[in-house]
């Protein structure tokens, strides 16, 4: 029965990884007619970007899900998303344009994740002192973060100089299309060492997962791998986030896919499930509308509103504890 | 040895533990009683370092567990809480091989599935590993989470109310199970009991706490009298002999 539980997992996530192969091969050959030496680039550079968000996405809400112990919070909910819009229109606001763009990207990038992780210090407070234990009281506290960053990067972006609000539109909403190979290396390198680090205390996700106290009496350093978890976080998300701009639901809706597809809660499975899942939304979903139907920007609207039904769902379903 | 002295916690303006110093012999079960709201979970979560300490020190064989590595004490020191509830969806067998963290980090050897197999033999679980543990009754549940203690396999086992939902054969299955791991294996058990008969029948010392205060602590037969009981739960008790034991009767 245990070896028919782990069969079915590898099963499972082989299934999924086929599908997830199948959306590459699709999204870089469908409708390409011949042109190779051009297609391939232009397609390789976006689905790399397609590939970094979903990777970036499915693992910091699984993780985050993993220290906080519930399946509902995600960082994207809990603000993060809209903390990177507003320190992106703070910079340019208070810089100019101009100023901004001549800044390097990998500075920015390093002051980024040092205000995001000042903000999971302050979130930490709240999900980790003990003071709140309400979930309702939690999410409730993550929208307010969200709406307070929105809405000051929304006042702001109004008092911008229009031609630098240009400019920020498309730095907060790049599109896949005009993906700046500069970030997108920096993405890529920033993803590898933060996942270089997950790797290293990987063995204790499991156990964090078991809850502060157990976690402790089994001898993981609960505090430190909190602290780097959320610094991981911090620094997916920013990825995410410099890619794509703010998405709410797809964490929450490729997480739990895995968690309710997987038959065991190991992360050895569960995390590469989310991350295959994640690839199959974004990389699937953009050959669909855009080869099949032709749109292009419709992909982060169609993929929001599949994941706000599914949470709406998910609330009322009670699953959320 | 476990030694705490001057251990003491507070929340907001009261004192749930206040200044209690006592050591616990190698060796042996020690139980521990008092009334709802003593303070007796707030003391072992401290002993276990899962809380920390206001002021105070916990020494496990001479090794602050303030300051010590969680590792080093994983595998000297283990609690079962009071309260167990789990996000996760785990099934026994993963339960209690999360015992074996501390030893093998996760990557689990031909000992560890040993040790596994041998705690859950002892609780009777052997048939009930793949059951998922929101398919089980609170009973069950309970010794799932003691078979996890046990894969531990540390010389410190502390547990909070051990004998919670379990029948009456359980009950005294665990209390003969602790009794042996404590006489055979050489372990040091302390228990957070309600049940004062059970206190008396099975443990080799008794603490007392009352108002987070140690308000005693001796032998069975020094604790168990009906002065001592009725001064630490305000309500009539009448003591007997019977068998070799004191049986406390509070049915009254
Ligand atoms: N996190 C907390 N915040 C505030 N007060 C607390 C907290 N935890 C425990 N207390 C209080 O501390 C006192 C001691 O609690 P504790 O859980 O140690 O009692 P106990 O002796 O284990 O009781 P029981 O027999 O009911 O399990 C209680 O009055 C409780 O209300
Ligand atoms: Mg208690």
């Amino acid at each position: 029965m245990r070896h028919e539980r782990k069969r079915s997992s590898i099963v499972t996530l082989m299934v999924i990884a086929a599908v997830a192969a199948t959306a590459t091969i699709a999204f870089m050959t469908i409708g390409a007619r011949g042109n190779w030496s051009f297609v391939l680039p232009f397609r390789g550079v976006k689905l790399l970007a397609l590939a970094l968000v979903a990777y970036s996405i499915a693992v910091s809400t699984v993780l985050f899900q993993t220290i906080t112990n519930n399946r509902i919070l995600t960082p994207a909910i809990m603000g993060f998303d809209w903390l990177y819009m507003l320190l992106q229109t703070l910079l340019v606001f208070g810089l100019g344009a101009a100023a901004t763009s001549a800044i390097d990207v990998r500075l920015m990038f390093v002051v980024e994740i040092g205000t995001m992780l000042a903000f999971s210090l302050v979130l930490y407070r709240f999900l980790f002192s003990g003071a709140v234990r309400d979930l309702h009281l939690l999410l409730l506290i993550g929208v307010v973060f969200g709406t307070l960053f929105r809405s000051l990067s929304g006042f702001l972006q109004r008092l911008i100089d229009p031609n630098d609000f240009v400019v920020l539109q498309d730095r907060l909403f790049a599109s896949f299309n005009a993906v700046d190979p500069n970030l997108l290396m920096i993405s890529a390198l920033m993803v590898v060492g933060a996942s270089a680090v997950g790797l290293r205390i990987f063995h204790t996700f499991d156990v964090m997962s078991l809850g502060r106290e157990t976690a402790i009496s089994l001898g993981v350093d609960h505090r430190r791998i909190t602290m780097t978890v959320l610094a991981l976080v911090a620094i997916f998300v920013s990825v995410s986030a410099a890619l794509v701009g703010p998405v709410t639901f797809f964490g929450l809706l490729v997480a739990n896919l895995a968690y309710i597809l997987m038959p065991t809660a190991k992360h050895r499975y569960v995390l590469p499930a989310a991350i295959l899942l994640a690839v199959i939304c974004l990389v699937g979903g953009q050959t669909i509308l855009e080869r099949v139907f032709a749109f292009d920007t419709a992909l982060s609207i169609v993929i929001e509103f599949a994941g706000g039904l599914f949470f709406i769902f998910y609330l009322l379903r009670g699953h959320a504890r | 040895m476990i030694e705490f002295s001057g251990v003491t916690k507070v929340y907001g303006s009261t004192t749930v533990v206040d200044d209690v110093t006592a050591q616990l012999p190698k060796g042996g079960i020690t139980s521990i009683i008092g009334p709802n709201g003593a303070g007796k979970s707030t003391l072992l979560s401290m002993i276990a370092r899962l809380i920390p300490c206001d002021r105070g020190t916990v020494l496990v064989d001479g090794l602050d567990v303030a300051r010590t590595s969680g590792e080093t004490l994983a595998r000297r020191l283990s609690i079962l809480r009071q309260d167990n509830h789990m996000t996760a969806r785990l099934t026994v067998h993963d339960l209690v091989a999360f015992g074996r963290y501390p030893y093998s980090r996760g990557r689990i050897t031909a000992d560890d599935q040993a040790h596994i197999g041998r705690a859950l033999g002892y609780l009777g679980l052997n048939d009930l590993g793949d059951r998922f543990l929101d398919e089980l009754s609170g009973g069950q549940r309970q010794r799932a989470f003691v078979a996890m203690v046990l894969c531990q396999d540390t010389d410190y086992m502390l547990f909070d109310e051990p004998l919670n939902n379990l029948d009456i054969r359980h009950a005294v299955g665990m209390m003969k199970l602790l009794g042996n791991a404590a006489r055979d294996f050489g372990k040091t058990v302390v228990v957070v009991l309600h049940d004062v008969n059970f206190a008396s029948c099975y443990s080799n010392h008794i603490i007392v706490m009352r108002d987070g205060k140690l308000f005693l602590q001796g032998s069975p037969r020094e604790i168990i009298r009906s002065e001592t009981l009725e001064q630490t739960y305000g309500c009539p008790f009448e003591v007997q002999e019977l068998g070799g034991n004191r049986i406390a009767v509070y049915y009254t």
